[in-house]
């Protein structure tokens, strides 16, 4: 049953099949209906499930959000979409001060099956707000999860598991893979939502990414490996919460830890993987935890983004600095 | 986009290349029109919201001001004809030519981002009446919040239109002092530039001054809570802003039945100040009512809305696939009402303009084109230390760490290719 599509395909389809299983699922956002989205990711989905179900909301995010708070209370899963990283701020006080913590304020009785779908993320030669990382800001905050797909297949299945969990989940989409094709089986049993993978085995030092930079490190992988060193690659796929216990027994193999995403580095979701493996690994690292990410500067123009993302030179230094401890 | 990467620094090490990618594929060409029939997007919706849009919408229809029909016949305006008792024949050939020369720089940009020259264009084809009419209103103490499509707004304001390109081409976030013009930087989040415009206004009032300030915005923007924030703000504090809002019909896909179901200008009301929906093709009418407007701000009667009433004839920006939401015979109906075309057939029946004066504009339009092009062409990439500046205006330690750090970095490959490392 596995076919090969696009990552954007994917979620598309991922969609479809929530729709169709369970009446309470509606997509909601700016342009999602006729327009499929301006990614097109929610194609054809209207023209299927109607305008009930595949709703073009007012250009207002804050309205998105916080209606979606109340089609949960009323029983529904709204699958939002934030039409791009940047824009998620006038939603954000729904997402912080409301959604967060329903749950926790009505002692558990209120559910939030809300997806806030945001694609993130730089490296298409967009204008400014189209490419920033903004995952850190939201896993501070507790009561939301937080994930990342990096390929076609997780897309599909993390997007069902995400609908079906009763929390709410901000699931950004890596937008520079959305055209990625992959193999998607949808007849199998996925991987849990929150459980980090090994995508690639070795031996001398791990490196550690989510969404846009699993392939990335794959790519820096293969040619360390040319230079004779092995590489060990995680797709930690969940943010919040992070899969510690994967990452330690790499760790724990290979002794070194590089950490790489786009978002800065300073308070990034680096620093929380770097503290807390240095707590649980301290006498197995060989050097300290580094990590590879944006700077401490807004996120530049267009012709200025490859300087300020990591790539593969950026990367291939830091585990040269991390080999040489 | 294409980045032709001045870059001088080369990989270290020979495998798979950068991540960068050409422009966005959002806009993949190719698709069909939508449902046949309903622009308005009503298709499939049940119970009474069909009926009582279209009886909103008719019984506010006559409420347009105009004062140049699309045929060009100049009709009287009691309330309006005031404000542009004052215009000379040369004053109307000087909105007209702000208008072709506008839509040349537009097309032109247009072109280069085709040509891969810029990563993205936001056209402002078929608004140039709405944009010229209200930017000719201002004064020079007067401040303008545009958003990312006010380019004839910027061309009223002196503002070099080549500067415009920066961002679109991906070289800066801005590009010009907002202060020289007194014209600030496009605003690309929907909808917050209309709190900044409500809050200089309350400076202004504080500072006794008379100057006023004009908010554009879309449509779309509407919607948003930032927008409502700035009419409770510019009322309660009496705030001199004009709300200059540009409804073009489409917020990307979505028609603007898909924001309100009043029309836009009414929506003032509600929060104690006038609106006004002015024929947005109609570059004296959109001259007087901001006149109007604008007179209103300086004499402390506080903010005013106005619904230029218009319709964007290209995608809503390069990347955008308007085929796949909206009929071609949209587009067809609109082009009757063409702004340009009826300010010219007003000129020539008039005997305000001889061929000689048109022969003239097309003459300097296609210069402005040809300076376009090449200041186009000729900007550089910015300098890689362009990411570390202005980040603060004191000075942060982590940032000179992390640009040491940067430049560290960069200076390896120079010893790289010496046969260093
Ligand atoms: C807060 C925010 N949400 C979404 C977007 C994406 N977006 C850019 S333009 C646009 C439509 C704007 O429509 P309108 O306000 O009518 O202005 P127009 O572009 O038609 O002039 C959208 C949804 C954005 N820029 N900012």
């Amino acid at each position: 049953m596995a076919e090969k599509m696009a990552m954007a395909k994917a979620i598309n389809e991922s969609l479809r099949r929530a729709l169709e299983t369970d009446p309470k699922v509606l997509v909601m956002g700016e342009d999602v209906g006729k327009l499929g989205g301006v990614f097109r990711v929610t194609d054809g989905l209207q023209k299927d499930f109607g305008e009930s179900r595949v709703i073009d909301t007012p250009l207002a995010e804050s309205g998105i959000v916080g209606t979606a708070i109340g089609l949960a209370l009323r029983g529904y899963r709204p699958v939002v979409e934030i039409q791009f990283d940047g824009f998620v701020f006038p939603a954000y006080d729904q997402i912080v001060t409301q959604l967060a913590k329903m749950h926790a304020r009505s002692l558990g009785k209120v559910k939030m099956p809300v997806v806030v779908r945001i694609p993130y993320g730089g490296g298409i030669g967009a204008v400014e707000h189209h490419s920033e990382s903004p995952e850190a800001l939201f896993a501070h905050v507790a009561g939301l999860k937080i994930v990342s797909p990096s390929n076609a297949s997780d897309a599909y299945w993390m997007m069902q598991q995400a609908i079906q969990s009763d929390d709410p989940v901000i699931y950004f989409e890596p937008k520079r893979r959305y055209w990625d094709k992959a193999e998607v089986d949808a007849e199998a049993i996925p991987a849990p939502l929150h459980k980090a993978q090994v995508v690639r085995e070795g031996t001398d030092l791990t490196l550690a990414a989510y969404g846009p930079m699993v392939k990335l490190c794959q790519e820096v992988a293969n040619a360390a490996a040319e230079e004779g060193k092995s590489l060990e690659v995680l797709d930690l796929r969940s943010v919040s919460p992070l899969d510690f216990d994967t990452i330690q027994a790499s760790v724990e193999k290979t002794r070194r830890l590089v950490v790489v995403h786009e978002a800065p580095v300073f308070f990034g979701s680096g620093a929380e993987i770097a503290a807390r493996i240095t707590e649980r690994c301290f006498f197995h690292l060989e050097a300290p935890v580094l990590r590879v990410g944006g700077y401490h500067a807004p996120y530049p123009p267009a012709r200025l983004e490859e300087e300020y993302l990591p790539d593969l030179d950026r990367v291939l230094d830091a585990v040269d600095r991390s080999l040489a401890f | 986009m294409t980045v032709d990467s001045s870059a001088a620094r080369k990989p270290r090490r020979s495998a798979a290349g950068k991540a960068g990618t050409t422009g966005s594929k959002a806009g993949t060409a190719g698709a069909k029109s939508g449902t046949a029939g309903n622009a308005s997007g009503t298709t499939g919706t049940k119970r009474t919201t069909r009926t009582s849009r279209a009886a909103a919408k008719k019984s506010t229809e006559p409420e347009l001001v105009q004062l140049l029909t699309p045929e060009g016949k100049r009709v009287k305006n009691a309330e309006y004809d005031a404000y542009v008792a004052g215009v000379t024949p040369e004053d109307l050939r000087g909105l007209y030519r702000d208008m072709v020369l506008t839509r040349r720089f537009d097309a032109e940009a247009t072109a280069l981002q085709r040509q891969g020259e810029l990563g993205l264009w936001a056209s402002l084809l078929g608004q140039e009446a709405a944009q010229i009419g209200s930017g000719r209103a201002l004064r020079d103490d007067d401040y303008v919040f545009p958003t990312y499509r006010e380019h004839g707004v910027a061309w009223c304001r002196g503002v070099d239109p080549t500067n415009l390109l920066g961002m679109f081409r991906g070289v800066n976030n801005g590009g010009w002092d907002p202060n020289s013009n007194n014209f600030q930087l496009y605003t690309i989040v929907i909808g917050s530039q209309t709190l900044h415009a409500t809050g200089y206004a309350m400076g202004i009032t504080k500072d006794g001054a008379d100057s006023a300030v004009i908010a554009y915005f879309g449509d779309g923007a509407s919607s948003q809570g930032d927008v409502a924030e700035s009419f409770t703000f510019s009322a309660v504090y009496n705030a001199p802003v004009v709300f200059f809002c540009q409804n073009n019909q489409w917020a990307i896909s979505e028609p603007t039945e898909k924001q309100s179901r009043v029309p836009l200008y009414q929506r003032a009301q509600g929060f104690g100040f006038p609106g006004v929906r002015v024929d947005g093709n109609d570059v004296l009418a959109c001259l007087a009512v901001t006149r109007w407007a604008l007179e209103r701000a300086r004499s402390g009667e506080g903010p005013t809305l106005v619904e230029a009433y218009t319709y964007r004839m290209g995608a809503h920006t390069t990347s955008d696939d308007p085929t796949r939401y909206r009929h071609d015979d949209e587009r067809a109906a609109w082009e009757a009402k063409d702004p340009i075309l009826r300010l010219r057939r007003y000129l020539e029946a008039a005997n305000h303009a001889d061929e000689g004066f048109f022969a003239e504009l097309e003459t300097e339009s296609e210069a402005l084109g040809k300076r376009v092009r090449e200041a186009v062409r000729a900007m550089p990439d910015p300098d890689h230390f362009a990411i570390f500046e202005n980040v603060y205006a004191d000075g942060h330690a982590l940032v000179d760490e992390e640009r040491a750090q940067f430049a560290a970095y960069q200076a390896s490959f120079a010893d790289a290719s010496e046969g260093g490392r």
